[in-house]
């Protein structure tokens, strides 16, 4: 690394320039048999007729190996390069493959998106903003910008609030651990899964037979008609965003609690002094004193509102006025493969989602990095 | 570590080239083999490769079937990517229509062609053609007109079967005058729902207003909240929105699937009375019906409506193209375009073929017989409407349509918003 200059002295002007040629010519061919194995695995993994555990073997040398054959030939490539030169390239070695992926799977199919919201559904004809007229009138669209905002308002409100509650009632009880536990189980389900396993909670059968659904099964007990919970339009959006409140009360409630316990009981303390009941010392203290955890926590769940699809798909399939963003999107795209429609519905849904994330991020950098 | 390394990119270097050869050498034996992909998977593809064994057999040729759930996705994707199967199983003639028109089929040579006409129905031909250009053989087909019924209740109870449709209504009516419900209606299915419906609005377009109204409906030469496509719709609302006609009212039909809402009917006392559904329904009936089925089942076709039709006959079918012209493909096509092709797994069961020269006989039961006699002796059989309208419509505002009228939208706000949707 240092010896060039040592050695540009001792010996001639001739030898450091050869010496400088053959480490170019080094740099730049060992890169290139690096990228020769690395694309013939690729091929071999494409095309091969090799019995399936040695694609496996293959598949997991070539991509493990290729990962670490990638970082320690940029690394020695780096290393080339005078010192000063490599202090500044060693960081782009660690935090190059994460730009790159995000790149080609996230900024470069977007800037696709954003390209094809502007042709028609073939992606032949350029047709002006026609995609985002239909995005934005379309009855069915509108059905679905009304529903998303329910999602945020009732979801996250719901969600945060729930939350909230547990987290203060938790607080003061004996068992709180097993409680949180019990609250914060259903994040480990699926959307997919939730959707499943309210589906029984939901489910009709009419009058006369046996009720599967456990709602239903409860209503006729006490005598009352059994009750197609989807069918019924405006309620059917709350039925649904009550399974969005029961998966992500837990996440809210794991946060809000850790934030409670850094509420610095002195100050509590003060507020009894001064005479302050339960209530007034949670609404004037402990809530001021979380804010900004319950603004994070809630444009979390906002953005998960935003981008609701799963629960929708498996329960009604839009289907009785419960149509959403995503699901429009998800139609548009590969039922009726109208890519322009479905991009540039993609694309309302991004620059929805933006200004939440922003300011979600900007809370996270507030906290130091939370 | 180094060595390590060294050792891996060795490994990652030989591993390639020694398989490299041994797949050269995998390919060597010249069998003749033909690809075919296809959407029916599991119990279907057996069946369909039960049936071709024959053909194998004789010319040596080996057919190998591929199908998969998500046939529609991956056909499109194989054919861009320049990877098509030799042969494809089109369920749908609007996915033929797509290729054909990006020149990448093969049309129909003279032999295949002389076979086709020979063997099948004109309608079957047009349905495999592009601007007058057949490329499409179907074989096994589906016939959807036909209304289920439970044999030994209706014995019982001393129904007969109605001949018109006016039969049909009294029936309905003697039905309720004596406590039964006479239909079971479900049109739940998943992210489908609602096509059991657009069935029921096709057969009676067809027998309202007959097949060159239907023709246009379906090219959107008449649009979609025309009086005539209106009219089908009052006609089936007369049944499914009145709560007596139809087992658990407006509710149940949305919610119940396509799949159970058959089993009501053999439930004792049945809890509904009639069933209208494709030849398929019979794998949907409770297993003890289905191990008897010739005396517990029941099944006639729709009945017309305007005697100028007579009994039109709705149905569906994949149909064979052929993405690459070699020799031992143009031999398969043609096995697959004679009657020949269809026997085995007519008497396997659960299959319709369309072929003229069938041999009747070879069904295993006396139902799927009477299936297939209506459809090869229907005088009007048209394909299902919803497949052939585009996706926004045929899959989309149609199946939704159907949902929002029976949940109480106005007949004609819901007409009028597919009618605003197709593009």
């Amino acid at each position: 690394m240092t010896t060039t200059e040592i050695h540009s002295e001792s010996k001639g002007f001739l030898t450091s320039a050869l010496i400088t040629v053959a480490r170019v010519l080094v740099s730049v061919f060992v890169p290139i048999v690096a990228f020769g194995i690395l694309w013939a695995g690729f091929i071999f993994l494409r095309d091969s007729n090799a019995p399936q555990g040695v694609i496996a073997v293959v598949a997991i040398l070539w991509g493990v190996g290729g990962v670490a054959m990638l970082f320690w030939v940029s690394d020695w490539v780096v290393n080339r390069t005078p010192l000063h030169v490599a202090k500044k390239l060693q960081p782009f070695v660690f935090v190059g493959p994460a730009l790159a992926i995000l790149a080609w799977y996230l900024f470069l199919p977007t800037v696709r998106s954003l390209y094809l919201s502007f042709f028609d559904a073939q992606s032949n004809n350029f047709v002006g903003l026609q995609n985002y007229v239909f995005a934005f009138t379309d009855p069915k669209m509108l059905e679905s910008f009304v529903n998303n905002l329910m999602w945020i308002v009732l979801g996250t409100g719901g969600a945060v609030g729930f939350g909230l509650l547990i987290a203060l009632l938790a607080d003061r009880v004996k068992l709180e651990k097993a409680f949180k536990s019990l609250i914060f189980m259903p994040m480990a389900i699926s959307f997919v899964g939730a959707g499943v396993i309210w589906r029984f909670v939901y489910a009709y059968k009419p009058m006369g037979e046996d009720q599967i659904g456990l709602l239903n099964a409860v209503v006729t007990f006490f005598g009352i008609e059994p009750q197609a919970w989807f069918t019924m339009s405006g309620w059917n959006n709350v039925f649904l965003i009550i399974i969005l409140v029961w998966l992500q009360t837990g996440y809210a409630m794991v946060i809000i609690s850790a934030a409670l316990k850094g509420v610095p009981s002195s100050i509590i303390e003060a507020g009894r002094i001064d005479g302050a009941g339960e209530i007034r010392i949670i609404r004037s203290i402990v809530i001021p004193y979380i804010a900004s955890t319950l603004v994070t926590v809630s444009t979390t769940i906002i953005i998960i509102s935003l981008k609701i699809f799963d629960i929708v798909f498996t329960m009604t399939n839009g289907n009785y006025g419960t149509e959403v963003i995503a699901s429009m999107q998800y139609k548009q795209m590969f039922r009726f493969l109208h890519y322009g429609r479905g991009s540039a519905i993609a694309i309302v849904l991004v620059l929805a989602v933006i200004p939440v994330m922003w300011y979600n991020l900007r809370q996270f950098g507030k906290r130091e990095g939370f | 570590m180094k060595r390590v390394v060294l050792v891996l990119l060795i490994a990652l270097l030989a591993l390639p080239s020694m398989f490299a050869g041994g797949q050269a050498d995998a390919q060597e034996p010249a069998a003749k083999t033909v690809h075919v992909f296809g959407a029916f998977v599991d119990e279907e593809a057996r069946r369909f490769e039960e049936a071709i064994k024959p053909f194998e057999e004789r010319t040596g040729i080996d057919v190998v079937y591929e199908g998969s759930k998500d046939f529609e996705t991956l056909i499109s994707v194989r054919v861009e990517g320049g990877n098509p199967p030799d042969i494809a199983g089109l369920p749908q003639p609007g996915l033929m229509v797509n290729f054909a028109s990006q020149g990448k089929l093969v049309p129909m040579w003279d032999s295949l062609l002389d076979t086709v006409e020979a063997n099948y129905a004109p309608v079957w031909k047009d349905l495999g053609s592009y601007n007058d250009v057949p490329y499409g053989v179907f074989h096994r087909v589906n016939a959807k007109s036909f209304v289920w019924y439970p044999k030994k209740a209706w014995a019982r109870a001393g129904y007969e079967v109605p001949t018109t449709w006016n039969e049909m209504i009294a029936l309905m009516d003697k039905m309720v005058a004596n406590g039964h419900t006479p239909w079971s209606i479900g049109i739940e299915a998943g992210g489908a729902t609602g096509w059991v419906g657009t069935d029921w609005v096709e057969d009676v377009m067809l027998r309202t207003v007959g097949p060159d109204v239907y023709d246009q409906w379906v090219n959107h030469e008449i649009p979609f909240n025309a009086p005539e496509v209106k009219e089908a719709f009052e006609i089936i609302g007369d049944i499914w929105l009145n709560p007596n006609y139809v087992y658990g009212g407006t509710n149940t039909i949305l919610t119940q699937s396509y799949t159970d809402s058959p089993r009501t009917m053999f439930d004792n006392p049945p809890r509904s009375w009639m069933h209208r559904q494709g030849n398929f329904v019979t794998g949907f009936l409770p297993d003890a019906i289905q191990a008897n089925l010739e005396e517990e089942v029941g099944v006639f076709p729709l009945p017309a409506i305007n005697e100028e039709f007579g009994i039109p006959v709705l149905g569906g079918g994949d149909q064979f193209v052929v993405f690459n012209d070699r020799p031992e493909v143009r031999e398969f096509m043609e096995f697959l375009a004679t009657w020949e092709s269809g026997e085995i797994w007519a008497a396997r069961g659960g299959a319709l073929f369309p072929y003229l020269n069938q041999d009747l006989n070879a069904y295993p039961n006396e139902i799927e017989r009477s299936l297939a006699e209506a459809l090869v002796n229907a005088k009007v059989f048209r394909f299902d409407a919803s497949d052939l309208m585009p996706g926004q419509v045929g899959a989309g505002s149609f199946w939704t349509g159907i949902v929002d009228w029976v949940n109480g939208k106005p007949l004609d706000t819901m007409l009028a918003e597919v009618e605003r949707s197709w593009p």
